[in-house]
This record gives C-alpha cells, structure tokens and sequence, in this order.
C-alpha cells in the first residue's frame, strides 16, 4: 500500500469553481506498491480535474485489467467507473461514448494492456478519433503477473531478472501518430508539472488525446539495465517545452524569455500554451512530431511533453452525424415509428 | 421407351429449383418467381443456397409451393431449371422421377446426362437473347427474366401477377418496367408456342391471407428499431451482416430528427467480434439500448465480453444467425448448433439467456423484446436464429406494434431517487429478492449512485473482494435471477393431437425446426402416430417443458446440429434421464425437412410398438 491517508481534513480546504476540494476528486486506497509511479498519475489526475473545476460525476473512467487498470479506484471516487476486460477498454469507451456523448471518458491503460492484448482495440479507437482521454501508464513490463518484459521494453533494457530484451519496442505515440490520433503527448509519472496541463489539454480536446505516461515499476523494472527505470529516464528527458493549459475565457500569462512559443487554441476555447525548448518542433505537424522523436531517440534522449495537437479534429460522433442530445436521453416518442408505419412495411412485404 | 411414371395433375404441390450461376442478377428474377406465387395466395418457402463466394460458382434457389401452409423445405425436385452448365450433371440427378428438367438448348445437351424417366425440355435462353438485345449485361439479366416468363406458361401461372409485380418493383424508374415485361413475355411466348402448356404440376390462385413475405433478419432490424436501439457495434459475418444492415436501412428512413437532421442512432462497424461486443457492453452500462449481431464465429470471440456483461450485470442484446460447422464451417448452410455455445458462453460459472425465434414475425417481437429482458434482467439476452430463417424470404404473419407501449428499462435509480436515498445505494443488493439489482447510469448525480463496473469479484457495494462467502453469496443470487428469469422469458407454445388427453409422441422443437416438425405431425397422423408438440422459445426453460416431457411416454427433440445441443442442454438444466429423450438431427446444412422428422419418429415408435408386440406375444405363449 502506497500511504495511509488520515480521513480527516482540515475544514478549510481550498475549494474550486464548484465548491469541492480535492477531496472530492480522490478515490480509495491504492493498493499498488509504495512509490509506483501509477499513483502519481492518479494524483496528476485528481489535480487536473479539481483546477478545472469539472463536476466529478461528469467524468466516467475505464480501464483494462493490469496494475495501471486498477487506478481509476484510487481517483474519482464519485464517478462511474469500469474496469473491463483485458485489452478492451477502448471498445466499451467506444460504446458508451456513443450512448451519451455529454460525459468526459477518461481511460487508463498499461502498455501490456495496449501494446500487446490491446493493440488492434487501441488503434482503431485512435482511427474513429473517439472522443477520449487515454492515459497509458507504461512501465515495460508485467507487473501482476510478476515481471515479464512488455511489448514497450526497449531492446536490450533489462527487467530485474537481468536478461537483455531481444524484441523491437513498440513506441505507442509514435503508432497513435502513424494512426492518426489528434492529440499525442509522451510524459513522465515524475513531472507532474508537466502532466497536468497535458492531462488538461487533453481533457478540452475534441477526439482523441493519447498521453503516454512512463511510469516506473518500482518493484520489477527499476533496476539498473532498465530504460524505465526512474533514473535512467531522468536522466534521458529532454522536453518539447513547457506546457500550460489556459483555460476559456482566462489571460495567458505565461511567459518565458528567450524562447520560442505557440498557442493552440481548443474547440472550447481554452488554449494551450507551449514554450517551446525545441524550436524545431512544430506541435501543429504530424510530420514534425514524427522527425522530432525520431530524432531525440537516434540520440538516446526520451522527447517528453506535447508533441503533437489537431484543434479542429471532427470526433466520431461528428464523422457519423449522430444526435446533439445524448441517444441514452431519448425515449419512445424519437425512438419507436409506431403502428401507422409498421403498417405501411407490412403492405410493402406483400 | 419412355421411362416416365404416369402421370396425374398435380395442383399447388410442386418444387421448383433455379440452377444459376452466382453474381449473375438471377437472385431478382428467382424472387420475382417465388413472390407471384406468395401473390397468388400459395404457400411458399423459397431457400436461397448460396456458395460462400462472390461470382462464378454454383447457387440455387429452391422454392416449395403448396396451398395448405406447409413452409418447411420439401425433399424432390419437380421442375428444374438449370441455368448453369457447371453444375448440370448433379441438377439432372435431383429431380425426381416423372419431373421436368428446363435447360438452356443454345448449345446441344450432352448425351450422357439423360434419363428417361423425366422430361427435358429445352428453352434457347442465350439464342432469344443474343437476337433480341445487344448489351451484353442486359443479354444476361433477361435471360433470368425469360425463364421465369416460360415458367409461367408451364405452370399456368397468372401472368398479371407477374407484371404488376414488375410494376411494382421499379416503381420510379418506370423505364425498366417495359423492358422486363418484354423479356417475360418472350419467355411466356416461347413456351406456348413449343409446349403442351401447363405441364402435369401446376398452381392456381387461392384466396391471399394475412401474411407478408421477408427475411428474418430484416425482421430482426427492424425489431431493434421498434425496441428503441439507438447504437449497433458489429462486424460482417455471413450471415448475419443483414440484420445490422436493415437496421441501419430502417433507421435512415425512421430515425433522422426532423428538426436537426441528425441520426438518432449511431453504428460502428468495430475491428472484430471482440470489440462489437464491447461497444455494445460500453452503449448498454451507459443507458442506451444497444446491440450486436454476428454468426457462431463471432459467439467464440465474444464469449469474453458475454462473461463479463453475465457477471458484472450489464444488459446486452445479442443476435446469433446461425450458420453451419465448427470453426468456419459451412458459412453459407444453415444449422442450429450454437445452442450449448450461447447457454454458457464464458468461462467460469456462466449462463445466458437465450431466445429462439421461429419467424419473422417472432424475429421482430422477439428483437424488440429482448431489449426489455436484458433491461430487466440486467443480463445478456442470446436470440438465436439461423441461415434459413434470416437469409430467406419467409412467409410470416405481419408485424403488430401495440401502440400504447412503453420501453421496460427495468430497475434503475434516478436523480430524483438518488436524492431522497439516506441509506447507501448497493450495486448488487437483492433489495426486492428477486435476485435483480439496481443500477445507476454514469452521470446522474453528483455525489451519490457512483459504482465501479468490474469482471472481478466484489461485495454488495461493488467493492473488489476475494471473500470467498462474498463470492458465494452473489453466484447464488445471479441463480436466483436467473430462476426469475423464467416469468419474463417467451413462454413455450405447446400443440395437442387431443385436446383432451396426451397423445403418446411428445416432440420438442425450436426455431426453424418448427415448420418440418408441425407438418411431421400431420405426417404421423397420416401414419396413424399420433404426436403433441412443444416449442422452446426461450432458455432458462419453463417449468411447462419439463410438464410436457414427464407428460408423454416418447419424447423427441428436434434440432439442427449433431450433438443434440438443445437435448444436452434440457438434460443438464432440468436434471433429467436423458434415455427419456430421443434424438433428431439433421445437420447437413440444407433446412431440415417434415419427412425427415417424421421417418425419424416413426422408426422409433415402431420398433418400440414392435418390441411391445414381441414381448406381448411372448408372454402369452
């Protein structure tokens, strides 16, 4: 167990927009090992969703099955949650993202759950650009099932069983770009100044917004040989910049000297302000994001922060034409044609 | 000397059976034969039997028509038209003795194909249209046209029929209409003037009854538009793909909002099975009605999801379209064997709820209403229909909607009774011991009605726990639900030879085994067997099921596949000895016949009355 959180809480907590505390966007318990970089992520989470004042219960949050699938217990507790089956989050988000396209779907993976069992699910939720925030929690490796290297491992990182990875990772941002994704960001579980604008960003986004987060396996893959490891991946970051997330209607007022920025502005008018450490990254180009982290991994380095963002991306919903209301709101008089046309079929089969 | 049997005329009792090539625009022209006659008030059952391929290979289509309601499929072929060279030596062989074989004479037939005891008769298909056309796709879409014009003279057809059904069907694009009648009348022509017109085998009008003629699967689209699906997750599969199609025909016509032009629905096409369920899990958890249809491929890759929605409680409608074999099987034949597959679908301690619809008519009620059970029941619902049932045109009782009926969304806590709620909401409480929770939908109240969705084991309150009494104590409700389940379910629909007492023959059936095992029964009473009869229209079984069997000396169970699924399935459930029930099954593919049945039956009754003769006499020497 992570920590023992005392029940109590000073009553004079700072409150957001709506009234509610952090506390009110926390979840149980986490019952994974003490300093998983999971838990940060939740944290990052809760952080995110409390400045951005959103209601708890307008959020529904889905997972898969494996460590990092556990987390959605251990925030939001007031939001519906649902933890589904081995590699088949993005399927059931698909689903219930259609029933009520009101709701924020957050979904949290691990990189076995969506670079292996997942794979297929994961990038054709990524090509509908469903209307999504999907966090990978990515460690490299199995941490349920003890250990076993993932389909992430870097070729020739070492799990703490020392044995070198033989196989060819698979850069899960660099397929959601391939596929088309319309949000892609990389970061890391120990930067969350750097994650919670993205996680942010991410939310405003219309269509699908991919963070890879890599989170350290405290207890199977942080030993020396290993590439996500915390040390080693502190020592390889290199960031695209730095990100803040601005919500609608509030000043920018970010501003660092002597760089390069960009302001992306979001569907609902909130705006992301990046100033850029790589002035050679363009987060508006595809092609640009692709070259750059190609580029950081020729050299060793890990290109962490927001790599790449389409605001004016059409949503699933927008590609099919659906209902504006929710298709969960409506009820017999939209849905059923009622007797008088079911005559007319019948006639037409005669 | 001829080798024909005599011959006496034959009135609305014939099978006719088109031999084409696939891809060749006969599928309309077949149709169009088989609707006259649905038109002239007959009994028709055409089956379409198809080769799981695109163009260029073999595919009949074989129409049954009679004028006493028989729909199942009838073994003997009275007249064949054979439109294709390939499969000509095997078409030759199927008709039966006394029958005619129609063939196209352009080219000489060959000499080793003939028999003497039908009659060929020869009709210059490719000639007539090579004089009268000069497009080369129109020589071979007439040539379909000509042979059903031909056949109306042969078998004395009404020929206004036929027209006003060509009217019909290129209602808007008027320019066809006379050219296909041409194409009609040179057939019709030709035939006159060649023939001794009508043959022996020929139909006459009988007054039209309420019926409408159309697929299953058609009827199962629209069922879910009428039940208020809003979402579709699925994947092609022969031969199921046209449900979801018809759905989505259905909605464009039904489901635009008039004021914004918007869908109200929406259909993904998923990557595979897997997801299609998923989507539909995901639709359903989040209060839209949503649902998947597929084939028994597609049943193995859900089985995971199925699992999943049976133990965390998730309502899901499923449509099962049958198809033949093990793997990929038979894709284009039909079968009824994925029974045991669907029953319990999953690892683990798993059952589902499963439907069988016999009908369209069934397909659509059935459609609708399984909407509903799984709401209610917070399940999974399985309707299993097949091939034969969903890809052919079947005579049917039209669909009825009452008006004044509302959607059962079962047990669902709202804003409102959320607030008023001073006690803590229970995910999975029995709270009115029927075994059925309350569920809350994401997003209805800020501070309370929150759950957390898991396949993993958990507590009332939907918290993980590994409590083995835990465990217990929801698996046992899950039963207690699924006993509830028999009051909701379609309730068996049961026949008697006596409307006074038992007869001795029980026969259990379900599906597309129906229309064979009714007509069986008439058969077997010809025979002097007298037989009661059961349809199973819904699993878990009702009590009445295991009544009917305790209540016959000899009990049959009908099916379609080769392992007795749906008996296995009745001896597992209602615990019974399985020496009570005899097998029927038929599972080469092709709909199962009345003769079959009733041979089947027949032969054990016998040899059993035969044995009890022997014993008999034995005992009294």
């Amino acid at each position: 167990m992570t920590y023992l959180r005392p029940e109590f809480r000073h009553p004079q907590l700072p409150v957001n927009e709506l009234g509610y505390s952090r506390k009110d966007y926390e979840g149980a318990l986490s019952t994974l090992c003490a300093g998983c970089g999971h838990d940060s992520i939740s944290a990052a989470v809760v952080q995110s969703m409390f400045e951005m004042s959103i209601e708890p219960h307008r959020v529904a949050k889905l997972s898969g099955i494996g460590c990092s699938s556990k987390t959605p217990t251990y925030f939001l507790g007031k939001s519906h949650g649902f933890n589904s089956v081995h590699g088949r989050m993005p399927s059931v988000v698909t689903g219930a993202n259609m029933a009520n396209r009101d709701l924020i779907y957050l979904g949290v993976s691990g990189d076995g759950d969506t670079a292996s069992i997942g794979m297929g699910q994961f990038a054709h939720a990524v090509r509908r650009n469903l209307n999504m925030v999907y966090i990978v929690m990515n460690n490299g490796c199995y941490g349920l099932t003890k250990g076993q290297d993932s389909a992430t491992a870097d070729v020739g990182s070492c799990s703490k069983k020392g044995e070198p990875n033989k196989f060819e990772a698979i850069d899960l941002a660099g397929v959601a770009l391939e596929l088309g994704a319309t949000f892609v960001a990389r970061s890391f579980s120990g930067d969350k100044d750097q994650l919670v604008p993205l996680i942010k960003a991410a939310v405003s986004h219309r269509g699908f917004a991919f963070i890879d987060v890599i989170s350290p396996c405290v207890t199977f893959n942080n030993n020396p040989g290993s590439t996500k490891g915390y040390e080693f991946v502190r020592d390889h970051l290199e960031a695209t910049g730095t990100v803040d997330f601005v919500p609608m209607r509030e000043e920018i007022t970010a501003c660092y000297p002597n760089q390069t920025s960009e302001e992306v502005t979001l569907h609902d008018g909130s705006v992301v302000h990046l100033c850029k450490m790589d002035d050679k990254l363009n987060v508006r180009s595809r092609n640009s994001a692709v070259e750059r982290m190609k580029n950081y991994k020729d050299r060793g380095r890990i290109l962490t922060g927001l790599l790449y963002m389409d605001p004016d991306s059409q949503d699933l919903h927008d590609s099919i034409d659906s209902s504006k209301k929710p298709l969960r709101q409506l009820g017999e008089k939209e849905l059923c044609p009622g007797v008088a046309v079911l005559q007319n079929i019948n006639d037409s089969l005669r | 000397m001829s080798g024909i049997p005599a011959r006496t005329p034959v009135v609305n009792d014939l099978v006719v059976k088109f031999a084409n090539v696939n891809g060749t625009g006969s599928a309309s022209a077949n149709n169009l034969f088989a609707k006259a006659l649905f038109r002239m008030g007959l009994s028709v059952s055409p089956k379409n039997i198809f080769p799981s391929n695109i163009q260029g290979l073999p595919t009949w289509y074989e129409v049954r028509v009679n004028d006493q309601g028989y729909l199942a499929r009838r073994e003997g072929v009275d007249i064949m038209v054979s439109v294709n060279p390939q499969s000509m030596a095997k078409d030759v062989r199927e008709v039966k003795p006394g029958g005619y074989f129609i063939y196209d004479n352009s080219k000489p037939l060959d000499l080793r194909l003939m028999r003497d005891d039908i009659d060929f008769i020869g009709l210059p298909l490719t000639r007539i249209c090579l004089e009268e056309y000069k497009d080369a796709r129109q020589r071979q879409l007439f040539k379909n046209v000509i042979y059903v014009g031909a056949m109306a003279a042969l078998i004395n057809m009404d020929f206004s029929v036929l027209t006003d059904l060509i009217a019909d069907q290129f209602k808007g694009k008027e320019k066809l209409i006379a050219p296909n009648v041409h194409a009609l009348e040179l057939g019709f022509q030709y035939a006159k003037r060649n023939f001794t017109c009508p043959l022996h085998v020929t139909v006459e009008s009988r007054p039209m009854g309420d019926y409408i003629l159309v697929e299953g699967n058609d009827a199962c689209g629209l069922g879910a538009v009428y039940g208020g699906a809003t979402m579709a997750g699925w994947y092609p599969i022969t031969p199921s793909t046209s449900v979801v199609e018809a759905f989505e025909k259905y909605c464009k016509r039904m489901r635009i909002d008039p004021g914004t032009g918007k869908k109200n629905f929406a259909i993904v096409q998923a990557e595979d099975e897997l997801a299609a369920m998923g989507m539909v899990i995901g639709a359903n958890w989040n209060g839209a009605r949503a649902f998947t249809a597929t084939s028994g491929p597609g049943i193995s890759l859900m089985s995971e999801f199925l699992g999943l929605a049976y133990f965390a409680e998730i309502p899901a409608v499923l449509i099962d379209v049958q198809r033949a074999g093990p793997s990929t099987g038979m894709p284009t034949r039909t079968q009824q064997s994925d029974v045991l597959a669907c029953a319990y679908a999953s690892h683990g301690d798993t059952k589902h709820v499963l439907v069988f619809p016999s009908t369209p008519k069934e397909c659509f009620d059935m459609t609708a209403q399984s909407f509903d059970l799984a709401e209610q029941l917070q399940t999974p619902i399985i309707m299993l229909t097949d091939l034969d049932l969903g890809m052919n045109d079947n005579m049917s009782e039209p669909f009825e909607w009452d008006e004044n009926r509302t959607y059962q969304r079962g047990k669902v806590f709202n804003a409102e009774q959320l607030e008023s709620m001073s006690e803590r909401f229970g995910r999975y409480l029995d709270v009115d011991g029927d075994g059925i929770p309350y569920r809350t939908y994401p997003g209805t109240h800020p501070t309370k009605g929150a759950f957390f969705t898991r396949g993993t084991s958990r507590d009332e309150y939907a918290v993980y726990t590994e409590d083995g009494e835990e465990y217990v104590a929801n698996m046992e409700r899950l039963l207690k639900k699924f006993e509830t389940a028999k009051s909701y379910v379609p309730a068996p629909v049961i026949t008697r030879a006596n409307a006074k007492a038992n007869a001795p023959v029980g026969i259990l059936h379900f599906g597309t085994s129906m229309h064979a095992t009714l007509e069986a029964v008439d058969l077997l009473a010809g025979e002097g067997i007298a037989a009661d009869t059961c349809r199973i229209r819904a699993f878990p079984f009702a009590d009445e099921i295991v009544d009917f069997i305790n209540s016959h000396e000899q009990v049959f169970v009908v099916e379609q596949n080769r392992d007795a699924q749906m008996r296995t399935l009745l001896v597992n459930e209602c615990d019974l000895d399985p020496r009570r029930l005899n097998k029927v099954l038929n599972y080469n593919g092709m709909p199962i016949t009345a003769r079959f049945v009733a041979d089947a039956v027949s032969a054990v009754v016998n040899k059993s009355s035969g044995s009890q003769r022997k014993k008999a006499a034995a005992a009294k020497a």
